[in-house]
C-alpha cells in the first residue's frame, strides 16, 4: 500500500507528486460500444423491413363515391377486427367511380379473392332495423366479407349496400318462384312459425317478365325445416278476414307490415322429410291458404262451355264441390266459328282430384284415399261423378258485387252426359242453373203471353165496354128519375114521421100534462081496479047480493 | 503567448473521481495512489465510445421522427402521432407557445447536439485546430441543454399513465418514444464520455 497522500502539505515540485499505480485488475476491455451502432442498425433495418411488411397488401376497391371515407384513417374491418386501412383515395379515370386505395394486413391477405366484398358501414335506418349507429361517432369503415373463391384478386368493385347475409354465415339459400314480388325487399325477414328465421337475399325478374324469382337464406338451424312438404307463402302486410267467429286480423309481425315478409311452414300432416338441398326451387304463394291447400301437382284442366253473359266471372274463381274448392278457373276466353257465326265461351278450369278422396267399399270396412297413380288425372274417378250427375254450373257468389263461380253439383234429372277426353283439354259437361233457370222460365212465360190472341180479345173488350157503357147510361137514366119523383116524396115522408115522433117525444116527456094526467089517471084506475076486486070478493062469499042487495051493516 | 502546460506534456494525470495529481508511470494501466480509481491522462477511446453513441443516437434519430410516439384512442377517433405530428396538431389548436417548445426540445435540440457532437468528433479526429475555443463552448451548450430534451419523453410517459379511461379515452406509448428516448439518452451518453480535452490535444500537438 502506498502512503496516503494529504492535501494539507503545500504543493509538492512535479516531481514530488506521487506515482500512479500499476492497475492488473483494470484489463483493457474490448471496445464493446460499437456492438451498440451495429445493433441499432441491424434492428433498424429489421423494424423497417417488419414494417414494410406489415404495411400490407395493396389492393384497390371501386366505390360509387368515398362518401365518408378518409385516408389514413378509414379502417377496413373483418368481423369487427381492423385487418387493413384506407391509404388514398382518388377518382376514376372516366370520373365515374372513386378508387379507394387500402392496405390490407399481410396475415389476412388469404381473404382477397375474387368474391370477397367489400362495403361501406355508415348508419342505416330501415323499416325494420336500425343498423351502424356506431359510425355516427366513429366515422365510417369499410367493411369485408370473405368470399370462398380460391382466386385471389387485389382489385375490387365495392358494394353500395351491405349484403344481407355474410358469406360464412350457417345456413341455406333457397329460391322461390312467385307470380309478382309483392311487399318483398331485399332483407325482408323469412318467418318460421312467427320466428325470424331468415332473409331474403335477392330477387330477379325472369327473363319474360311474367313471373320472379327470389332467393332467401335462411340460416341455420331453421334450415332443417325447409323439406320436399314445405311451402312458401308472402307474410307481407295485414291479412284481415270477417268470417262467422267474427273479424280476425292476421300478421306475421310489426315488421312484416312495414317491410314485407316470406313464412313457410310445412304443410299440416307433413311426414318428416329430409332437408331440402341448398339452391332447391319452391313455389311461393299469396297467402298461408292457397300455401296449405293440397298440392296441386295433378292439376287436371277441363273446359266447360256455358250459356249466358260469364260477367262476373274471374280468373282464380274458385271451383266449388258443395262448398270445398277443388279447382279454380284459370282462363276465360271467347271462341267464334265463322261459319256458324256463333260465339263460345269456354271457361278453363283446373280441377285438382287428389282433393277429392274414395272411399272405396273393397273388401271389410270403407277405405279412404286419394286416387293414386293408377288413375291418372283421376279420369276414372271424375268419369263417375259425372256419370252420376255432376255438371258444371255458373253461381254467383255474392249477388251484392255479381261474382260468380263455377260450382261442380250433381244434378238431378240431368240427361245423361259424359267426359269427351279427347278434346284437348276435355271438355267437362255443364247445366244451366240458378239465375238462368229462372231467366228460361221468365222466357217461356213470356212465350205464353206472346201465344194470347190479343186482337181478337181487345175487339170483344171493345163490344164489352160499348154495352156496359149503354147499360150503365140506362142506369143513370133511372137513377135520375128516381131523384126527380121518388125522393121528394120520401123526404116529405120522413118530414112527417119526424114530427110525429116529436109530438111523441114531447107527450112522453117528464113533468109534460100528459104524463102528469096518465099519472093520475092510472091511480084512478088502480083503486078502481081494487074496487072491483072487493066487489067481486064480496060476490063470491054473497052471491046473493046480486039479488038481494047488500045487507045492512051487523054493526 | 504563454504557452499553455498541460498534465500530459509534465508527466501527470489527475484522478478523475478523487482530482488527486500523480505522476504517469509508463505503458500500461494505472491506478490512483489514493482512491484506486484507474488513471488515464485521457478518457480511453473516448472519441470512438462518443462516436459510437452520437451514431447510435443519429440512426434512431430516424424512427424517432417517423414512427408514432404515442396512440390516442378517443371515442370520436383513434390517432398515432409522431412528434411533428403533435407540434401540427398543438400549433392547429393554437397553442402556439407549447408547439414551439415541443418542436424545439424535441426535434431541433436533439437534431442540434448530434449535430454539434458529430462535428466535434469529426474535427477531433480530422486534427483540426482552428475554431477550438467555439466548440468547446458549442460543447458545454450541447452538455447543458441535454437535460431538457427529456422533456418529452417525461409529458409522455405522464400523458400515457394518467389518460386511461378505456373506451372513451387511452393514451398508449408507440416505439417512437423508445426511439426518441434512445436518442436522448445517447447523446448525453455521448456528451458525458467525450472528453473535453481532446479538444485541446490538437492544437498542444501543434
Amino acid at each position: 500500500m502506498p502512503k496516503r497522500v494529504t492535501d494539507k502539505q503545500p504543493p509538492p515540485p512535479v516531481d514530488e507528486l506521487p506515482e500512479a499505480l500499476p492497475d492488473r485488475a483494470h484489463r483493457m476491455r474490448l471496445p464493446y460500444v460499437w456492438i451498440l451502432p451495429a445493433i441499432v442498425i441491424v434492428a433498424g433495418a429489421f423494424v423497417a423491413v417488419h414494417e414494410k411488411l406489415a404495411e400490407g397488401v395493396p389492393i384497390e376497391i371501386t366505390f360509387r363515391d368515398a362518401d365518408d371515407l378518409e385516408p389514413n384513417k378509414t379502417k377496413i374491418s373483418y368481423k369487427a377486427v381492423e385487418i387493413g386501412q384506407v391509404k388514398g383515395i382518388r377518382v376514376s379515370k372516366d370520373r365515374k367511380n372513386v378508387i379507394v386505395e387500402a392496405r390490407i394486413h399481410r396475415d389476412a391477405r388469404d381473404y382477397l379473392v375474387q368474391d370477397t366484398g367489400f362495403w361501406v358501414v355508415r348508419p342505416r335506418v330501415t323499416g325494420a332495423a336500425i343498423t351502424g349507429l356506431g359510425t355516427l361517432v366513429s366515422g365510417a369503415y369499410i367493411s369485408v366479407d370473405v368470399g370462398h373463391s380460391s382466386v385471389p384478386a387485389r382489385s375490387f368493385t365495392g358494394l353500395e349496400v351491405p349484403p344481407i347475409v355474410t358469406l360464412g354465415l350457417p345456413g341455406r339459400e333457397y329460391v322461390l318462384h312467385a307470380k309478382d314480388i309483392g311487399s318483398l325487399s331485399i332483407g325482408s325477414t323469412v318467418f318460421y312459425r312467427h320466428i325470424a328465421a331468415g332473409q331474403v337475399v335477392a330477387y330477379s325478374l325472369d327473363p319474360g317478365g311474367e313471373s320472379v324469382t327470389i332467393k332467401v337464406f335462411i340460416n341455420s338451424p331453421y334450415d332443417a325445416f325447409v323439406t320436399r312438404e314445405t311451402r312458401f307463402w308472402q307474410a307481407s302486410g295485414i291479412d284481415m278476414s270477417v268470417d262467422s267467429e267474427g273479424v280476425k286480423l292476421h300478421t306475421e309481425s310489426l315488421a312484416s307490415i312495414l317491410e314485407g315478409g316470406v313464412a313457410f311452414q310445412p304443410i299440416p300432416g307433413a311426414k318428416p322429410s329430409p332437408q331440402s338441398a341448398e339452391d332447391t326451387s319452391f313455389s311461393m304463394y299469396s297467402d298461408i291458404e292457397r300455401a296449405m291447400r293440397e298440392p296441386e301437382s295433378m292439376a287436371q284442366t277441363f273446359v266447360m262451355y256455358f250459356q249466358g253473359s260469364l260477367r262476373g266471372l274471374a280468373v282464380g274463381a274458385p271451383v266449388d264441390l258443395s262448398g270445398i274448392h277443388i279447382g279454380e278457373v284459370k282462363r276465360v276466353s271467347v271462341e267464334y266459328d265463322p261459319v256458324a257465326g256463333d260465339l263460345r265461351f269456354p271457361v278453363e278450369v283446373d280441377i285438382f282430384p287428389q282433393r277429392i278422396h274414395v272411399r272405396s267399399r273393397a273388401g271389410k270396412g270403407v277405405r279412404v284415399r286419394v286416387p293414386d297413380d293408377s288413375d291418372v288425372g283421376g279420369h276414372a274417378m271424375i268419369d263417375s261423378m259425372v256419370a252420376h250427375g255432376m255438371r258444371g254450373e255458373l253461381k254467383t257468389g255474392s249477388l251484392l258485387t255479381g261474382q260468380k263461380f263455377v260450382s261442380v253439383d250433381a244434378e238431378q234429372r240431368a240427361p245423361p252426359e259424359r267426359v269427351d277426353w279427347d278434346e284437348h283439354p276435355p271438355i267437362f259437361p255443364t247445366a244451366s242453373g240458378g239465375l238462368d233457370e229462372i231467366q228460361d222460365s221468365v222466357g217461356s212465360i213470356a212465350r205464353k203471353l206472346d201465344q194470347v190472341p190479343f186482337d181478337q180479345l181487345s175487339a170483344h173488350l171493345i163490344a164489352t165496354m160499348t154495352t156496359l157503357q149503354e147499360t150503365l147510361k140506362s142506369t143513370g137514366q133511372l137513377m135520375r128519375r128516381v131523384d126527380d119523383t121518388i125522393a121528394p116524396q120520401v123526404s116529405a115522408a120522413l118530414k112527417e114521421a119526424e114530427d110525429a115522433m116529436k109530438n111523441a117525444k114531447e107527450a112522453l116527456s117528464q113533468g109534460a100534462p100528459l104524463q102528469n094526467d096518465l099519472g093520475s089517471t092510472l091511480l084512478e084506475l088502480s083503486h078502481a081496479a081494487r074496487s072491483v076486486s072487493a066487489l067481486a070478493d064480496y060476490l063470491e062469499r054473497h052471491p046473493e047480493a046480486l039479488i038481494r042487495g047488500k045487507p045492512a051493516d051487523p054493526k | 503567448m504563454t504557452r499553455l502546460v498541460t498534465g500530459r506534456s509534465l508527466g501527470l494525470i489527475v484522478c478523475m473521481r478523487c482530482r488527486a495529481t500523480v505522476r504517469a508511470i509508463g505503458e500500461g494501466q494505472s491506478a490512483c495512489p489514493r482512491c484506486e480509481a484507474p488513471l488515464f491522462a485521457r478518457r480511453p477511446r473516448s472519441l470512438s465510445t462518443s462516436a459510437a453513441l452520437v451514431i447510435t443516437a443519429a440512426v434512431l434519430y430516424i424512427p424517432a421522427n417517423f414512427l408514432p410516439v404515442m396512440h390516442t384512442h378517443e371515442i370520436f377517433s383513434e390517432d398515432d402521432d409522431t412528434i411533428m405530428s403533435g407540434v401540427i396538431s398543438l400549433a392547429h389548436q393554437g397553442s402556439w407557445p407549447i408547439a414551439l417548445l415541443v418542436f424545439f426540445a424535441s426535434i431541433v435540440v436533439p437534431l442540434l447536439k448530434l449535430v454539434a457532437l458529430g462535428e466535434i468528433l469529426f474535427a477531433i479526429s480530422r486534427g483540426r485546430v482552428r475554431h477550438t475555443a467555439q466548440r468547446s463552448r458549442l460543447f458545454r451548450m450541447v452538455e447543458f441543454v441535454g437535460r431538457w430534451s427529456m422533456l418529452d419523453v417525461f409529458a409522455l410517459s405522464l400523458l400515457a399513465s394518467l389518460v386511461q379511461i378505456p373506451s372513451l379515452a387511452t393514451v398508449q406509448i408507440r416505439p417512437g418514444a423508445f426511439a426518441f428516448a434512445g436518442v436522448v439518452v445517447l447523446t448525453l451518453l455521448a456528451a458525458q464520455t467525450f472528453d473535453e480535452r481532446l479538444l485541446w490535444d490538437a492544437e498542444a500537438r501543434d
